[in-house]
C-alpha cells in the first residue's frame, strides 16, 4: 500500500524559499502569480494492506517525524 | 562535575565544545556517540553544532529522534543541565526540550560572522559570568537560525523570562530578536551563536569563556 504525504508550512509562517520562487518566476515573465509556497512530498511504500490502519500508521509517522507541527501542516493520501 | 558532548553523524563543533569545556573544567570531557543510551553520572550534557544527518528533512529532526536524545530528555527532566549550540539548539527544539523552531534565515543566506548579543539575564548558571544587559560578541554560522514560535508561545517565553540572548542587529529574522532561550525550568539553554568559538585569544576573543567558567563553577558548587 502506498501513502503520499504532503508537508506544507502553516498559513502565516514566513516561507522565504516560496518568496524566492515567486520572484524568480516573475523575473522569467510569469505574470499574475499571487503566491508560491514550498513544501515537501514524501512517498511511502507500506507493508500494511488495510487502508484505515495504514492511515493511522502514517498519521503517527507525521506527528513523530515527518512534520514539525509548530510550523507545518500535513496531508495524507492512501493509494489502494 | 562531569560533562559530556554528544556526537551525531556530521556534528562538527563537537571537539571545539570539548576543548572549551575542558579548558574551564580542568579535566577531561567525554564524547558520547548518538547510539549510546546512558548519561547517568553527568551534570552537564552539551549538544554541539554541525549538520547532523546532513540537515535531512529538517535541521535537527533526525538527531532529535536518535537513541541518545531520549536520554538527554530524561537527563533534563531529572534536573540535569543541557547546553545546545547552533545545530544543538535545533536538535533541542526538535526534541521538544525547548519551545519553537529554527527556520531558514529570512534572507535565505548562510550567515557566518561575529554578531553582537545582549545578555538578557545573569541570574542563571549559564549566564552569571556576564552582567544583565551586557553586550557581548559571539560568532554565528548557520543557514537555519530564524527562531519562530506562535504568538502564544512567544508571549509565554517572554513572560517567563526564558529569553537568554537577543541579537542587537537581527541577522536572520528571528522573532523578538531571539538568539537563545532557556526552558521553563532554566536547566536547558539553546542558542544559535557559538560561545565555544571565542574562548582563547588566538581565536579572536574571550567573550564565550564566561559562559563555560560560570557554568562549571556553578555546577561544581
Amino acid at each position: 500500500m502506498k501513502a503520499n504525504v504532503h508537508v506544507t508550512l502553516k498559513n502565516g509562517v514566513l516561507d522565504p524559499q516560496g518568496k524566492a520562487i515567486e520572484h524568480t518566476l516573475a523575473s522569467l515573465g510569469f505574470n499574475g502569480l499571487n503566491q508560491a509556497r514550498q513544501g515537501k512530498f514524501i512517498e511511502l511504500d507500506l507493508a500494511e494492506t488495510d487502508a484505515d490502519k495504514a492511515r493511522v500508521q502514517v498519521e503517527e509517522m507525521c506527528k513523530k517525524l515527518l512534520a514539525n507541527t509548530v510550523i507545518e501542516n500535513y496531508t495524507i493520501e492512501i493509494e489502494g | 562535575m562531569k560533562a559530556c558532548v554528544i556526537v551525531f553523524p556530521a556534528s562538527n563543533c563537537d571537539r571545539d565544545m570539548k576543548v572549551a569545556l575542558e579548558s574551564s573544567l580542568g579535566s577531561s570531557v567525554d564524547m558520547v556517540w548518538h547510539r549510546e543510551t546512558d548519561l547517568s553520572g553527568y551534570d552537564l550534557v552539551a549538544v554541539p553544532g554541525g549538520f547532523s544527518y546532513g540537515d535531512y528533512l529538517r535541521c535537527g529532526a533526525m538527531a532529535a529522534r536518535s537513541p541518545i536524545m531520549a536520554e538527554v530528555v530524561k537527563h533534563a527532566n531529572r534536573g540535569g543541565h543541557v547546553l545546545g549550540v547552533c545545530n544543538g539548539f535545533q536538535v533541542l527544539c526538535e526534541s521538544g526540550l525547548l519551545p519553537g523552531v529554527l527556520m531558514r534565515n529570512a534572507n535565505l543566506k548562510f550567515i557566518c560572522k561575529d554578531v553582537k548579543l545582549k545578555v538578557e539575564r545573569n541570574d542563571t548558571v549559564f549566564t552569571n559570568g556576564y552582567d544583565a544587559g551586557q553586550i557581548i560578541t559571539y560568532p554565528v554560522a548557520h543557514h537555519d537560525g530564524n527562531f519562530f514560535a506562535d504568538t502564544e508561545t512567544l508571549k509565554r517565553i517572554e513572560g517567563q523570562g526564558q529569553v537568554a540572548f537577543r541579537y542587537v542587529d537581527n541577522p536572520n529574522g528571528s522573532a523578538d530578536d531571539i538568539a537563545g532561550i532557556f526552558n521553563a525550568a532554566g536547566n536547558v539553554l539553546g542558542l544559535m551563536p557559538h560561545p565555544e568559538r571565542l574562548v582563547e585569544m588566538p581565536l579572536g576573543g574571550l567573550d564565550g569563556k564566561p559562559m563555560f567558567d560560570s557554568l562549571i563553577k556553578s555546577l561544581a558548587a
